[in-house]
């Protein structure tokens, strides 16, 4: 019997020649990721169990990336960082994207902002790999062909003192995405469909591999949209067979060898579910859970407050220049948030350029509030000053990732997740849109 | 008789998440902080909508429900080990739910802040807050003392003895799987 991707990952790190779905086995962790939010208690946990002058097991297998409560001025926000940073500089930690400035975040060459995003811009996101993070967006990374996925303080606080972990290894089910992507349609829409079918909790202990030809033309970008949103069906992590597409992206990024593995034919699979992608319409997921599916176009009597297109799920350099292709030579009729997830694709939005235009003069002239800082932002809420909070019960389009009551502020506030060609199209009109109302 | 929790129950229904159990303007706390610890205890399902009543009375820093009945896949959402740990810190000893998000799972084991029993009737809709319950660790069985109903619990297997210990660590170093600390 074969192995998947995922299983083939797992086995190597763990040193066996095989696992299979059940085996509690211990691996070797290439990367761990924390964060402002995880970190503080990660670091705290480490320092209980292994005592105040202990070593982190590698300095360079760990990544500190402050992104979530960042441009705040709550005091224990603003020392979660600095605990950060004492720690980066007694461990020596190599890869720590550092925020002293909050007041002008240019000002900060080293930070970057939100922490999957900035993981795959940075070369940090390897085929064949395992890596932890105390986020469940980690399961990002799958989009690369590694093993990814979110874990607590605990845990992450044991890695920091061993670099192993005991986990399960999870059963495979595979979406099969066929079909040539109809130009209204964003992955986004695919994982929202899928999510839709199978339930929050459809993927609970297991494993989402994509694969299909609609895959295979995606960008990274795109491939990640569909990773990062597993862990909103209870999936542990999501995984896309490593290609030419990746290789280019991460060989751009890092000089560090990877060995990428592949499924094999004969893997056995918890379930195995085919899409015909050009069957497909935009889809929204409605208030209060991802699975809430509707056609985007039957939502059309949905009145909406405000739009935010941002976070590691819809905050990247090709979601804006998706809102831009919808926006451009139009007025949005409600406040549109515009949160670059990094510094880097907030760099983007002065430089690329669509149809003679940069993104951040599109986005301007049809009225977009100015692009902000870098960071997690509203997509979770925060402080009461993060900026695009949902301070009020208002309704959101959102090209984020969870929408169960409160996510964004408001306890009675209302989010439609959707994508962002979605969200561009429903700022247009000041209801929830079908973007093939602005598409030619 | 082995191991019981006594206690009031307090009820919710299907995919609590995580940002219902502790909202994330509260994650500045650090858990590993004994004062913050505390204080998180207190906020601890603060963002459950209105209509399931106070779970922590106002002014109170701790629950008078040490059990929390629930549905299907509780604690789905984020990772944050603040969830477990505000729900530990509140005073909860025990969550009774159909299923459960798998990091929040692992989380109640890793931190050893409280059982995650797992019941295949749907109790959440039988049970309301405020009645008493006893659960029976070593029966794998719950009382409904309101009720005068008893229905039996998924036993909790190898995650028991984990929480016993106090959670992952203390385990570890208990059956000599990790060296006592320096």
């Amino acid at each position: 019997m074969g192995m998947t991707l995922t299983e083939k990952i797992l086995a190597r790190a763990a040193g066996r020649a095989g696992v299979e779905p059940g085996d509690n086995i211990w691996v070797n962790v290439d990367l761990l990721m924390t964060h402002d939010v995880c970190g503080p208690g990660t670091i705290g946990v480490f320092k209980r169990e292994f005592g105040a002058d202990a070593k982190v097991w590698d300095s360079e297998k760990i990544v500190l990336i402050p992104d979530h409560y960042i441009f705040t001025a709550d005091e224990r926000a603003n020392r979660n960082v600095d605990i950060l940073r004492d720690f980066a500089h007694e461990q020596d930690i190599k890869y720590f994207y550092d925020i002293t400035d909050r007041s002008n975040f240019k000002a900060n060459p080293d930070y970057k902002g939100v922490c999957h995003i900035a993981l795959a811009q940075e070369g940090h996101t390897r085929p064949g790999e395992v890596m932890f993070g105390t986020d469940s967006h980690t399961c990002n990374a799958g989009a690369f062909g590694q093993f990814a996925t979110g874990i607590g303080n605990t845990d992450a606080g044991f890695i920091l003192g061993t670099g192993k972990l005991l986990i399960k290894v999870p059963a495979t089910m595979r979406f099969v995405l066929d079909g040539e992507m109809p130009n209204y349609l964003l992955a986004k829409d695919l994982i929202l469909q899928i999510i839709g079918d199978i339930g929050v909790a459809g993927a609970t202990y297991r494993t989402m591999e994509f694969v299909g030809t609609a895959v295979e033309t995606m960008t990274m970008e795109e491939r990640m949209t569909l990773c990062n949103m597993v862990i909103e069906a209870g999936g542990k992590n999501g995984v896309i067979a490593p290609d030419e597409t990746t290789f280019e992206y991460v060989r751009s990024r890092t000089d560090k060898p990877f060995e990428a593995v592949y499924s094999d034919a004969d893997a056995l699979l918890y379930s195995d579910r085919h899409y015909d992608v050009t069957q497909l319409e935009p889809v929204v997921a409605k208030p209060h859970s991802p699975d809430n599916r509707a056609l985007a176009r039957e939502c059309s009597d949905v009145k909406i407050d405000r739009v935010y297109i941002g976070s590691c799920t819809g905050g990247k350099t090709s979601d804006f220049l998706h809102a831009a292709e919808i926006l451009k030579g139009h007025q949005v009729k409600v406040p549109t948030y515009i949160v670059p997830a990094t510094q880097k694709v907030y760099e983007d939005l002065f430089t690329m350029k669509y149809d003679g235009q940069t993104l951040s003069e599109i986005l301007l002239t049809a009225g977009c509030i100015e692009p902000a800082a870098p960071s997690c932002a509203a997509c979770l809420g925060g402080p009461k000053d993060t900026f695009g909070r949902m301070n009020e019960p208002e309704v959101c389009v959102s090209t984020t990732n969870r929408n169960f009551p409160g996510r964004m502020g408001n306890k009675q506030s209302q989010v439609y997740l959707a994508s962002p060609y979605t969200a561009a199209a429903s700022a247009l009109t000041g209801y929830v849109t079908d973007p093939r109302e602005f598409l030619s | 008789m082995g191991k019981t929790i006594r206690g009031l129950i307090f009820v919710v229904d299907d995919n609590i998440d995580t940002d219902q159990i502790i909202p994330a303007e509260y994650l500045t706390l650090v858990p590993s902080k004994p004062d913050e610890y505390e204080k998180l205890g207190s906020y601890a399902l603060i963002g459950l909508p209105d209509r399931y009543g106070k779970f922590i009375a106002e002014g109170e820093m701790k629950t008078i429900y040490p059990i929390i009945i629930a549905g299907e896949n509780f604690g789905c959402g984020s990772s944050r080990e603040h969830a477990p740990i505000a729900l530990g810190a509140a005073g909860v000893e025990a969550v009774v739910a159909q299923s459960y998000a798998r990091i929040f799972f692992r989380n109640c084991t890793a931190t050893g802040e409280l059982y995650p029993w797992e019941v295949g009737d749907r109790l959440c809709d039988q049970f309301e807050t405020g009645q008493e319950v006893t659960i029976d660790f070593e029966q794998n069985r719950l009382i409904n003392h309101t009720l005068n109903q008893e229905y039996s619990l998924q036993p909790l297997g190898d995650v028991g003895p984990v929480i016993d210990a106090g959670g992952i660590f203390a385990y570890a170093r208990q059956t000599g799987m990790i060296a006592t600390k320096a």
